[in-house]
């Protein structure tokens, strides 16, 4: 009897403990607003000025990242005069109550609403029109989530491959080991299976560079991706700007690469009637576009649609309020995490596989 | 709707971080690894070749070991074909010569043996003809020792000549 004693009590203060740190954030949670799913996923694959770790998204903690701005001029401050700046509530027109934080210190003079930086007009706010503010904004070259995250993950494949091209500029060309023995069948079937499967065998050797830069550049920032915590956790891959990037390059390098055979396909498409050609012509101009267009929208809704799974997911445990969920939505949520890795890979891979398809195409020959 | 817009900061940033990243790792990265990777994919196949000329080589040798020992072979059993021949002759050749030479000694020993029976029969017939003559002249002097004798005698002989 009195062991049982002792163990129900232990039982307690776990319980008790357990629920401290599993009920106190929706305490609070339930005494700002009701939990809105779709908002929290929306700001986590959205860039942000300040690394979020853990706690409300305002006062919690967080690394408060630089803002770069250009107006006139260029101003540098930390992130952190906008989000412990003040946080001001107005009703616009259409009786709409919106929040934005509105700079203080160094950052006086500019507001964040929804991480965009904007100028306070002469009155000192933001006018809205409907949810959008009319207000100015100055130029943000800011180290957002996306671009500290941009700048660990290239530093991290500089690293990683400069161990590599080390590994063999200290041994010569032996077997590898180490971080070489595992990287290079990757780089070997970049090589092999993406350059010289698809584009003529006299001159891949030029595009391979650009194919392992590409690869190992999506692949190992959707991997950080993937880490639900600082270093890791921004959507840099899942973000426009980034897939509009690297298809913007492989659309120059298709272009620059193309030679007469290339463009005589698109100009003037041979073995069809004269009409034909000329029907064939903005065809085949809109075509140069919608093939890197949809290098863009693919890796953008693939890696975006990962993250949003996972945090929607997760987020059951909270639209339910009962940590019981937790056996459905982990699970699951494990499930996704672990084909987000290959999807991670696979991204990489179509990515530089498609383009080397479109590299191929604009550098091969007439056919005999 | 801001998410599927590009960010004008993030987009001059990306530029900047990947093109310094793409010349990086193209200069200092791509360049040893791929090269190091060719050197050794071409000193791979270079030592298969090398290989497979060595097999063929061997293979070729081994053919031309295999000849020479069939050659050595057949050269040894036709030295020893020979000698074996060589010294049957031999042999043979010593047998006919210890067979002439003995048909030699055998006719020489009988000549010889010839010669001593017939100048032993020469000796023998001397000295039988002196001995019948000692024999003679000793019957003829008994039997002439006395006259009575002498006359017998004289009497027989005449009687043989009246006979004759």
């Amino acid at each position: 009897m009195q062991q049982a004693g002792k163990f129900s009590s232990l039982l307690q203060i776990i319980v008790f403990a357990l629920s401290f740190f599993v009920f106190q954030p929706f305490a609070k949670a339930a005494e700002e607003e009701n939990f809105n799913v779709g908002e929290m996923i929306m700001h986590h694959i959205k860039d942000a000025h300040e690394w979020h770790i853990t706690g409300p998204e305002h006062g919690g903690t967080s690394v408060y990242l630089p803002v770069i701005l250009h107006d006139n001029g260029f101003k540098f401050f930390s992130s952190k005069y906008f989000y412990h700046g003040k946080e001001v509530t107005v009703t616009s027109k259409d009786s709409l109550t919106l929040h934005y934080m509105e700079g203080v210190g160094p950052a006086k003079g500019y507001a964040l609403y929804h991480e965009e930086i904007y100028k306070l007009n002469n009155e000192g706010v933001l006018h809205f029109e409907g949810e959008h503010p009319h207000n100015a904004s100055p130029t943000d070259l800011s180290v957002t989530k996306n671009v500290a995250s941009l700048l660990l993950g290239s530093l991290l494949i500089l690293v990683i491959m400069l161990t590599v091209a080390g590994f063999y500029r200290k041994n010569g060309a032996v077997a590898p080991k180490g971080l070489a023995k595992f990287l290079e069948p990757i780089i070997v079937m970049v090589r092999d299976d993406i350059a010289k499967a698809n584009i003529d065998k006299h001159k891949y050797h030029k595009y391979v560079p650009y194919l392992l830069t590409i690869f190992f550049f999506i692949w190992i920032n959707n991997m950080l991706g993937l880490i639900p915590i600082i270093p890791g956790g921004a959507n840099l891959t899942g973000n426009i700007t980034i897939t509009l990037f690297l298809a913007f390059c492989t659309l120059l390098v298709t272009v620059f690469s193309g030679n007469k055979n290339y463009w005589g396909h698109i100009f003037w498409m041979p073995g069809i009637p004269v009409p034909m050609k000329i029907f064939m012509i903005p065809i085949e101009l809109i075509g140069i576009f919608t093939k890197p267009f949809a290098l863009m929208i693919r890796l953008f809704a693939n890696i975006t649609a990962g993250h949003i799974i996972v945090l929607a997911l997760i987020s059951i445990i909270f639209i339910n309020k009962n940590i019981a969920w937790a056996g459905l939505s982990v699970p699951m949520a494990l499930f996704i995490s672990v084909l987000e890795i290959l999807v991670a890979f696979l991204q990489g891979f179509l990515f530089a596989m498609l383009s080397a398809l479109f590299i191929g195409a604009a550098v091969e020959e007439a056919h005999h | 709707m801001d998410l599927i817009l590009p960010d004008f900061g993030l987009l001059v940033w990306t530029g900047l971080v990947f093109s310094l990243l793409m010349f990086l790792l193209a200069k200092f990265a791509w360049k040893p690894i791929l090269n190091a990777v060719n050197t050794r994919e071409q000193k791979i196949s270079e030592a298969l070749e090398l290989a497979e000329k060595t097999k063929v080589e061997m293979q070729a040798l081994k053919a031309e070991n295999d000849q020479i020992l069939k050659e050595a072979r057949a050269e040894r059993d036709q030295i020893l074909k020979e000698a074996k021949e060589a010294a049957l002759g031999m042999v043979e050749d010593a047998k006919g010569k210890a067979k002439d030479e003995a048909a030699k000694i055998v006719e020489s020993a009988r000549q010889t043996i010839n010669s001593e029976k017939a100048a032993a029969m020469a000796e023998l017939k001397n000295h039988v003809a002196s001995l019948s003559l000692e024999i003679a002249e000793k019957v003829v002097r008994q039997e002439l020792s006395s006259d009575d004798k002498q006359k017998a005698l004289a009497t027989q002989l005449a009687g043989e000549i009246k006979m004759n």
